[in-house]
């Protein structure tokens, strides 16, 4: 991964919380995964074949996805299901609109949920992973990069 | 008009489906991944679909492939997080009258369906 990779992903996020919410997110200075690094509650990941291989996974918590589901929807109240319902979602379109910048052979899977199954998150992401911090509407979340 | 709406998330198949109230189109039903959307094709024969690309079992383009086959008339507007042109003009290719990217607003839903409707009219 270079900057301007790094970049393209900033932006595709950015743009995503932007266009969706009209609240603009802030994302933090990207470093790379460490063993401390949290995973949130709800974490979807879709692996990345083609051109780069790989995945990436986005992660939150409830509040956020609650928050972006009332936008998008309009309902005050998602069960469980419907979050990570959401959080595979928001990881696909954040995936697909990389393909803006990496073109049409950044090819990507169907979002996977995690639920308790944290290590095959590590599988599949090719190291180093990078994580970009985000913040929205004062909910914190990361996506993680993990592409060769 | 009847309407079949295909997308892997249960939140954007109600999106689509509340942002499309104002249309008056008579939701057939909704399905979660390609081979589903064919089978209510099959059986309700909608005169719209909005298609997703990224499903399991099998993805929007080869569904759109079999829908064109069955009903060449049929409107299809693809919704998809693939942003890049290329994807875009594949789906027009394969005879959808739309393509719309994700993120989308309502305003956006309504001006593609708008579109694509008339364009029906027109027809």
């Amino acid at each position: 991964m270079n900057e301007i990779e790094i970049k393209a992903f900033i932006k595709v996020l950015t743009d995503y919380f932007h266009n969706v919410t009209g609240k603009d997110a802030v994302t933090g200075v990207p470093f790379v995964k460490s063993a401390s690094t949290r995973i949130c509650d709800y974490t979807a990941v879709i692996g990345i074949s083609g051109m780069r291989k790989g995945a990436i996974y986005f992660t939150a918590d409830s509040g956020l996805l609650e928050d972006v589901g009332r936008h998008i929807i309009g309902e005050e109240s998602f069960d469980d299901a419907a979050l990570y319902d959401l959080a595979g979602e928001m990881t696909n379109v954040i995936a697909g609109n990389l393909r803006e910048s990496f073109g049409s052979s950044f090819l990507i899977s169907v979002p996977i949920v995690m639920k308790g199954r944290l290590e095959d998150i590590q599988l599949k992401l090719k190291p180093p992973v990078f994580i970009i911090p985000i913040e929205w509407n004062g909910h914190r979340s990361h996506l993680a990069i993990g592409l060769e | 008009m009847k309407l079949l709406i295909v997308d892997d998330s249960n939140i954007m198949r109600k999106a689509i489906a509340k942002y499309l109230q104002e249309f008056g189109l008579q939701c057939v039903g909704t399905a979660e991944d390609g081979e589903a959307a064919l089978k209510m094709f099959r059986e309700f024969m909608p005169d719209v679909v909005t298609l997703d690309i990224t499903m399991p079992k099998m993805d929007g383009l080869a569904c759109l492939d079999e829908i064109m086959k069955i009903k060449p008339d049929t409107k299809v507007i693809v919704i998809s997080a693939l942003k890049d042109p290329a994807t875009g003009i594949l789906a027009i290719k394969k005879g959808a009258s739309g393509f719309l990217p994700k993120p989308f607003t309502p305003e956006d839903l309504c001006a593609e369906m708008q579109s694509c409707l008339s364009d029906k009219a027109a027809v």
